[in-house]
């Protein structure tokens, strides 16, 4: 083994494998548990049907950000089915001795937001959460993926899963990125070209130039839609950045213990001569800032280019129909200049402080498109206290923005910030499904640049003009 | 969760041919927000199965009387977005045992198997074979047998093999789930987690 060059992706995995099952799943070790209200219910359900405990409480922590409203969060939550799964994450977490960081706490947000800001997130980890964009973590040289209630019980009540390693895939993007592109930009374009279905069963490694330059949110943010091409999770090899990000970080180790796990944190990349059983590599000067178009986050591409044709695509041509149908569009149209209604910045995608920068650089100086409605959202209180700082507020304010309470908001629209039906939204979140952000809503996916474009022009407009 | 054993399944189908099914049509979020696994069968793929006014829409599949069984025949990549096991939930709660596809999302083919459902994945020409078999005749028979891992079309006689791997096959014909052997091996994991630098 100790001569063999391994990926990555090898090296943390084989370190978290209890068992290996022959014709079977490996019994996979989780060193850290996220849950929130929506899919832990059910498991704490199943814990006590079958009369088990949680096996490690300190392994596991508690957010809610899933149901919570983005406005007035200092009083009870309206809507009673919301109000009850908080409550149940809330009794869960204090019965068995699970930290909880339920509406009002300091810490709360987003749990992909708030795990990496507060060092809980660390390199070398295996981490697990009932929701896909767990992937998120990844960016910090971890394993970390989606799992589904059955698992999340699994993981209550044995710190493990039943798990069969995925196959691996390296994504290399080289040379520099052109003005107005960003990480939400890369990833994408990347989707764009795999398609949603293009990483399914594989676990990605992002390598480059542009991954190596990159900080740490954007490479949150692509890490974090390696699902929307089907991927389990992608990871990037942590660096410096990934170090001086965690230093310091509330409960990132310290002193001796920081020197240990950076000792061991270097030794994590890819050898040379790895192998992967599936390697891309795209150019940086190929990718311009993008949107989507249709109603999965492969329907996307350049914001200058016209709608591909159903023969330019792959897949049905039903299908292909039935998703412009639902978004109103047609075949070879431009998007530049569509009349958009609503803006939603924030999500477990762009919802951290470098996204609200570069709304801002775009914002800056200008007014709100009156045919526009926006919501600003941060991912965390820590984001909300940073855009404060740092003069954001200012900035979104003159501009006629207001900024909402942090939370997953118009994302999943499980809270009332639903896109109404037949609306146009251009949104930093990761999905365009049909009725993602509210039933009939029409999403386009895009940055926190392009959407900011948007907000100020009222229509979908190309971000390198304005900068 | 406790599931019915799956051995062999002779049942009609009920086709949906339309490709990345995301689990947000199989069940929109906001249905996601009960803390008991009840009644999602209701929602299942509900914005496609009624209009605004709650009204069915006749030209959706569930919709349409002639079309009825235990498996749910969807397009490629089936099942792909959220990892919301309340999609494979309300699959099951609404009487489907078995989904194939010529593709399945990660994350549902999981969670399909380990709450009962038999994801089965068949190649892209036999898929269109089971589309067409369904629109020469909707009371067209399929039968899915675990144990031989083979899916037959009954009136033609033509099949295919699937692939699952051993441990998932023994326990849905078993009715086992993950959870009873991961507590049989509670001494194994604490000494793995004794160990453990973080």
């Amino acid at each position: 083994m100790s001569n063999q060059a391994n990926t990555l992706f090898d090296k943390v995995w084989d370190a978290h494998v209890v068992r290996k099952i022959a014709d079977g799943p490996d019994v996979f070790f989780i060193d850290r548990h996220f849950i929130h209200e929506v899919t832990s219910p059910v498991a704490f359900l199943g814990l006590e049907s079958r009369n088990i405990g949680v096996m490690y409480s300190e392994r596991t922590f508690a957010t809610a950000d899933h149901n919570t409203p983005t406005i007035n969060q200092h009083l009870p939550v309206a809507d009673p089915l919301s109000a009850n799964q908080l409550k149940a994450l809330e009794t869960n977490s204090l019965k068995y001795g699970i930290s909880h960081w339920g509406l009002g706490h300091a810490r709360n947000g987003i749990v992909h937001v708030v795990g990496p800001e507060n060092g809980i997130t660390l390199p070398g980890m295996t981490i697990v959460c009932g929701d896909s964009h767990t992937s998120t973590h990844g960016a910090f040289g971890a394993i970390a993926f989606g799992i589904g209630t059955s698992e999340v019980e699994m993981v209550l009540s044995s710190q493990c899963i039943m798990q069969p390693k995925p196959k691996k895939m390296r994504v290399n993007v080289v040379g520099e990125l052109g003005k107005g592109v960003t990480p939400k930009d890369v990833t994408l374009y990347i989707i764009s070209k795999l398609t949603t279905a293009g990483a399914t069963g594989y676990f990605v490694e992002y390598a480059g130039e542009v991954f190596e330059k990159m900080s740490m949110e954007g490479r949150m943010t692509v890490c974090n839609m390696s699902i929307e091409m089907g991927a389990r999770g992608g990871m990037i090899a942590p660096d410096e950045t990934t170090f001086a990000y965690i230093n310091g970080r509330d409960q990132a180790p310290k002193g001796e213990k920081w020197d240990n796990a950076l000792a061991y944190w270097k030794t994590l990349k890819t050898d040379e001569g790895a192998v992967f059983d599936k390697e891309y590599t795209f150019d940086a000067a190929d990718i311009e800032p993008m949107i989507t178009y249709g109603t999965n986050p492969g329907m996307g591409q350049g914001i200058s280019r016209n709608i591909p044709t159903s023969e330019q695509v792959e897949g049905g041509k039903s299908t292909y129909d039935k998703s412009l149908a639902y978004m109103g569009f047609h075949e070879n149209e431009s998007m530049l200049g569509k009349k958009i209604d609503y803006v939603f910045i924030g999500s477990c995608t762009n919802g951290r402080i470098e996204d609200f920068r570069a709304f801002a650089s775009i914002v800056k100086g200008r007014k709100k498109a009156d045919n526009v409605t926006a919501w600003v959202v941060p991912g965390s209180h820590i984001v909300e206290a940073q855009i404060k700082e740092e003069g954001i507020l200012d900035i979104l304010t003159e501009a006629g923005f207001e900024l909402r309470q942090p939370g997953c908001s118009a994302c999943l629209a499980m809270n009332d910030d639903k896109i109404p039906a037949g609306k146009y939204a251009v949104s930093t979140s990761n999905r365009n499904f049909e009725g993602r952000q509210g039933p009939g809503a029409r999403t386009l996916l895009a940055s926190p640049l392009v959407a900011a474009a948007a907000a100020v022009t009222g229509v979908v407009t190309d971000p390198r003009d304005l900068l | 969760m406790a599931y019915d054993k799956f051995t062999l399944l002779r049942s009609t189908a009920v086709p949906l041919p339309i490709e990345n099914v995301d689990t947000d049509q199989i069940i929109p979020a906001r249905f996601l927000k009960a803390t008991k696994r009840e009644g999602f069968g209701d929602n299942l793929f509900r914005d496609w199965r009624y209009n605004g006014d709650e009204t069915p829409k006749a030209d959706f599949v569930l919709n349409n009387p002639i079309y009825k069984g235990k498996i749910l025949v969807g397009g490629h990549n089936f099942g792909s977005g959220s990892s919301r096991e309340h999609a494979a939930w309300a699959i099951y709660d609404y009487g489907f045992r078995c989904v194939v596809s010529s593709f399945f999302a990660d994350i549902f083919k999981g969670n399909s198997l380990n709450i009962g459902i038999l994801p089965v994945q068949v190649s892209p020409e036999f898929l269109d074979k089971i589309f067409l078999a369904i629109e020469a005749d909707p009371n067209a028979e399929f039968e899915v047998n675990l144990e031989e891992q083979k899916i037959t079309i009954v009136s033609s006689g033509e099949s295919e093999t699937f692939d699952i791997n051993g441990y998932k096959k023994h326990n849905m014909i078993n009715g086992f789930d993950d959870i009873d052997y991961l507590q049989a091996m509670k001494g194994e994991i604490k000494e793995f987690e004794a160990e453990r630098i973080y």
